[in-house]
């Protein structure tokens, strides 16, 4: 089944500059995707061409069997939300909801029918007279979300959607929103350089540096089964260790690291003697006094410095050869007797299957 | 977040040198100007002996024929010129602001904001010498020397003022709002009547105020470009002044002094009152939270 | 209308009419204003340039590229420009014109920017009403103004009553600012005190405009670092102003060059300003050639700092972004 959104080999060239970089994608209908990567990385122009702001340099875009080339930002069936939310100040919250309904000619009663349709939608009802400059940011936000709706786009596009809002405030707007695009069944691309944003709101996340698409898959996938370097260590915190490859089995294989042995619960396509990364997320490391039996995946060090979050506490380990183990432990007692602080010597050690081998 | 100003540019003695220059310095700015009205009612005819209160001068003013018709032309003048000025100005402002490249860009910006500098007088001689090639080339009286010609001098001046003006507004203008209106579905031109004109429409109107008295005020440029039976106010009162010191002016000075104080309080009042009850129901949306 | 796409280079396949169509859009937006100001700039610019070189005939000034005989001639006379140099009368006009256009400059500056100091540091609630006041008399005329200083300067004026009885005129007229005690009209006192009267706004609000945007948290990172507060003035204030001040010089000194209207109400015959010369030699002597000569040599001697006002103006721009 073809693609509902399907960017086809896209490249946007600013002089001689590609802030867009052969970016292909395969969006699904009904599906929220997400650009993430950190300013610069090209998901803005790459949203912008979406919509029509910007015109690529080579490639297509196709929404829906239809080739966007054709077509100017005022006639695509997709709507954006603005990082600034761009609210008409001039114009009384009705109006700016009923903005794009005016202009497509919709007769008079159902453009009240529907800006009041919209205005439920997002909780906003007795606000329709209110001008943009009387409400809360919250509140813009959610008449900008109405008005990005109202059309009934194919395609709405989100332009870092929470950056304005502070933290408390947007826990609360990551699940509202997710619930009305959701119930909604709009296909939506969002753009953020916030992982926690795109992880929890996304369906599905594309990772983008330097105008490259680095990894596509769920949130999940791309926490847990991170492709490259790149990605481990931008989503999230992860401990990466090189080391050789000294056996190669089917069912597993062992990673030589300077400090510690890793025995890894699966294959890995690769030839032993072969340099390899691993990577092994925070959380997924367990610390205790005594050395662990098992003589692979574990590691001794000694404790430098603690960060205490309220939920969990991260460790800083030095070992032996000098480098760094940051542990994630729970706090999932209120108080233990044997607390372990800094300068003790511990020994960290982890499962058979929390590593991801990484070959770039 | 501003910093406490004034504990950071000195004690009590800069804060009282502060007040004292500010003061003195508007004593020096408005000096002539009350001595000008306070001589207008100067029974004397000698301008700088006081000579008791009269209103005779006024009396004077309401039958002084010159005086009035180069009144009236002025106005006409003004109007038109401050209108056709905005116009350009929006024009030009636009160009400046919106197209980032295109050929010749610095020669048009420095074409544009060059007569805020230039020497009226050159300006002025510039303009009538290629208005006589013109007519001599064409051989109409479209451009002979009057008010046509004078209007087209001081639409000169008055564009590159309402330039400066617009341009400032649009560069402030947030562009997210331009582009949400298109892709809501509006077209460029819908963009720029129902969304970007409603906005700039104050910068608009101070344009259209600063080019009005601009070219209400014009001596050198209109002086140039006048013929016979277009001579303006400023002309009139310039002749009259290159004489010597003569009431009537003073006259005439204090009713456009009234007028122009008038409108400029009233007009700052009013926007200072709408600014207030904006700015209050903003604090009134960020406390109440959602 | 608003810009919409990047460069116009990238090829846009099958979109022919549209584009043809938006550009039109963007071509009056940008034409109606260029061919404008070519039109009624330019071209009057280079017809005195013209006039300044050609011949004149009986009517108009006979063509610099003549046609004749197989022969294509360009004459240019230089005769106008050699009277110009030549004549130590205009070489007078010239530098006096600087001179006060300078001396105009540093008195504006001297008090003007203190005043936009104190303006911009003064109580956030009262600025707008103290520019206001500072605007008020821009909006009413400035000739009554000038006028006013007359009635001021002249033989029983406020301000002459006054220096009179200071006894300030005999130092006055030692110094060369009056002629002789006790007359204060037409002299370069009044001719400088008229132009600064007139162009002190000028002067006034680009500083404050650029003052009152200064971050003020600079200053307190200096007192914060050990320096006195007239230290933080002249090493972070000062400087910061830089733009506001050379736009302020600007705005006063190349207008006053060719000021005419004061130096003819104000000045007198020490104060020979070249404004009043190119208005005598186009009025007067009906010398429309010689005017034009005398106004392309002023323009090339206001050209360098016009370029300066220019580059201000393209950098305030990019700033403003």
């Amino acid at each position: 089944m073809a693609a509902y959104l399907s960017v086809e080999d896209v490249v946007k060239d600013f002089s001689g500059v590609k802030a867009v970089n052969h970016v292909s994608l395969d969006i699904n209908k009904g599906e929220i995707f997400a650009l993430l990567g950190s300013s610069g990385c090209g998901k803005t122009t790459l949203l912008r061409m979406l919509a029509g702001f910007e015109a690529p340099s080579s490639g297509r875009i196709v929404l829906d069997g239809t080739d966007l080339a054709e077509m100017e930002p005022y006639s695509r069936p997709i709507n954006m939300m603005f990082q600034s939310y761009a609210l008409f100040p001039h114009l009384s919250v009705w109006e700016n909801i009923a903005f794009g309904l005016k202009r497509e000619g919709m007769a008079k009663p159902k453009i009240a029918e529907r800006v009041d349709a919209m205005l439920k939608l997002v909780q906003l009802g007795g606000y329709a007279q209110r001008k943009p400059h009387q409400l809360s940011g919250g509140q813009q936000q959610r008449v900008a979300l109405a008005r990005s709706l109202a059309k009934a786009p194919q395609l709405l596009l989100l332009d870092e959607p929470l950056g304005a809002l502070d933290k408390k405030l947007r826990e609360e707007t990551q699940i509202e929103l997710t619930n009305i695009i959701r119930n909604v069944g709009v296909t939506c691309v969002m753009v953020t350089h916030d992982q926690e944003e795109a992880m929890t709101m996304a369906t599905r996340i594309a990772v983008m540096s330097e105008g490259r698409i680095l990894q596509v898959g769920a949130p999940a996938e791309v926490y847990e089964t991170p492709a490259t370097r790149f990605v481990a260590d931008f989503i999230g915190n992860v401990n990466l260790m090189d080391g050789t490859l000294t056996v190669d089995q089917p069912d597993h294989c062992v990673i030589e690291c300077a400090d510690c042995k890793h025995y890894v619960g699966h294959g890995i396509t690769g030839t032993e003697g072969m340099t390899v990364s691993v990577a092994i997320r925070p959380e997924k490391i367990h610390l205790s006094r005594h050395a662990p039996p098992d003589e692979f995946n574990r590691a001794c060090g000694t404790v430098k410095a603690m960060a205490y979050f309220g939920s969990f506490t991260v460790y800083h380990l030095a070992l032996a050869s000098g480098a760094a183990l940051k542990v994630s432990v729970n706090n999932l007692q209120r108080h233990r007797d044997d607390e372990i602080v800094a300068g003790d010597t511990v020994w960290a050690h982890w499962s058979r299957n929390a590593h991801v081998v990484l070959t770039q | 977040m501003k910093a406490d100003s004034r504990s950071l540019i000195g004690g009590r003695f800069a804060r009282n040198f502060g007040r004292g220059w500010l003061l003195a310095v508007f004593f020096f700015l408005y000096l002539p100007i009350f001595t000008l009205i306070a001589y207008s009612f100067n029974n004397s005819p000698l301008p700088t002996v006081w000579g008791g209160f009269t209103l005779n001068w006024y009396v004077k003013l309401a039958s002084d024929r010159e005086i009035l018709s180069g009144l009236w032309l002025s106005l006409k003048i003004a109007f038109l010129s401050a209108s056709a000025s905005v116009v350009l100005g929006t024009l030009a402002a636009f160009t400046l602001v919106k197209y980032r490249r295109f050929g010749g860009r610095t020669l048009f910006s420095g074409m544009v904001s060059a007569p805020l500098v230039m020497p009226e007088v050159i300006i002025g001689l510039a303009l009538l010498l290629m208005l006589v090639a013109v007519q001599r080339a064409t051989g109409s009286d479209l451009f002979d020397r009057g008010m046509m010609t004078i209007w087209l001098g001081h639409l000169l001046l008055g564009m590159a003022y309402a330039t400066v003006v617009i341009q400032a507004r649009l560069i402030d203008l947030n562009p997210q709002l331009e582009e949400a209106a298109m892709d809501l579905g509006a077209k460029p031109f819908q963009v720029f009547a129902l969304i970007t004109l409603p906005l700039i429409l104050q910068a608009l109107a101070s344009a259209w105020l600063l080019t009005f008295s601009l070219s209400l005020d014009d001596v050198v440029i209109s002086a140039f470009l006048s013929g016979p039976g277009s001579t303006t106010m400023p002309l009139v009162i310039f002749s009259r002044a290159r004489l010597g010191l003569n009431p009537s002016v003073n006259a005439v000075a204090t009713v456009i002094i009234a007028v122009v104080a008038v409108c400029v309080t009233v007009g700052s009042v009013l926007i200072a009152r709408a600014e207030r009850r904006r700015a209050a129901e903003i604090n009134a949306a960020q406390r109440g939270g959602g | 209308m608003p810009a919409l796409k990047s460069a116009p280079s990238e090829p846009r396949k099958g979109l022919a009419g549209r584009v043809h169509g938006l550009l039109r859009g963007r071509s009056v937006v940008i034409g109606l204003p260029y061919g404008w100001l070519l039109a009624f700039f330019m071209a009057p610019f280079l017809i005195v340039l013209n006039y300044s070189i050609s011949e004149m005939g009986a009517v108009r000034p006979e063509n610099i590229v003549t046609l004749g005989d197989g022969v294509m001639k360009l004459s240019i006379k230089f005769g106008n420009y050699l009277a110009i140099f030549g004549d130590a009368l205009y070489v007078k006009a010239y530098l006096s014109s600087l001179k006060y256009a300078a001396i105009t400059t540093v008195v504006c500056l001297v008090l003007g920017y203190p005043f936009a100091y104190f303006m911009a540091r003064a109580k956030p609630a009262l600025q707008p009403a103290l520019l206001m006041a500072v605007m008020l008399p821009f909006w009413t005329s400035f000739l009554l103004r000038v006028y006013a200083w007359k009635g001021l300067l002249d033989e029983g004026g406020l301000v002459s009553d006054f220096l009179l009885a200071t006894g300030l005129d005999g130092w006055m007229a030692a110094s060369g600012m009056i002629g002789t005690p006790g007359k204060f009209m037409n002299t370069p006192f009044s001719l400088v005190i008229g132009m600064s009267y007139t162009y002190l706004p000028f002067m006034i609000l680009p500083l404050y405009a650029n003052l009152a945007k200064m971050d003020l948290r600079l200053l307190e990172a200096a007192a914060d670092l050990g320096a006195s507060r007239f230290k933080a003035f002249w090493l972070i204030t000062v400087p910061l102003s830089r733009a506001g001040i050379i736009a302020g010089a600007m705005l006063v000194f190349i207008p006053c060059v060719g000021e005419y209207v004061i130096p003819e109400l104000l000045g007198g015959p020490q104060t020979l300003m070249i404004g009043r010369v190119l208005w005598d030699e186009f009025f007067s002597n009906n010398d429309w050639p010689m005017a034009s000569t005398v106004a392309v040599v002023l323009v090339l001697l206001i050209v360098v700092p016009l370029a300066i006002f220019n580059k201000y103006q393209a950098e305030a721009q990019e700033r403003g972004r």
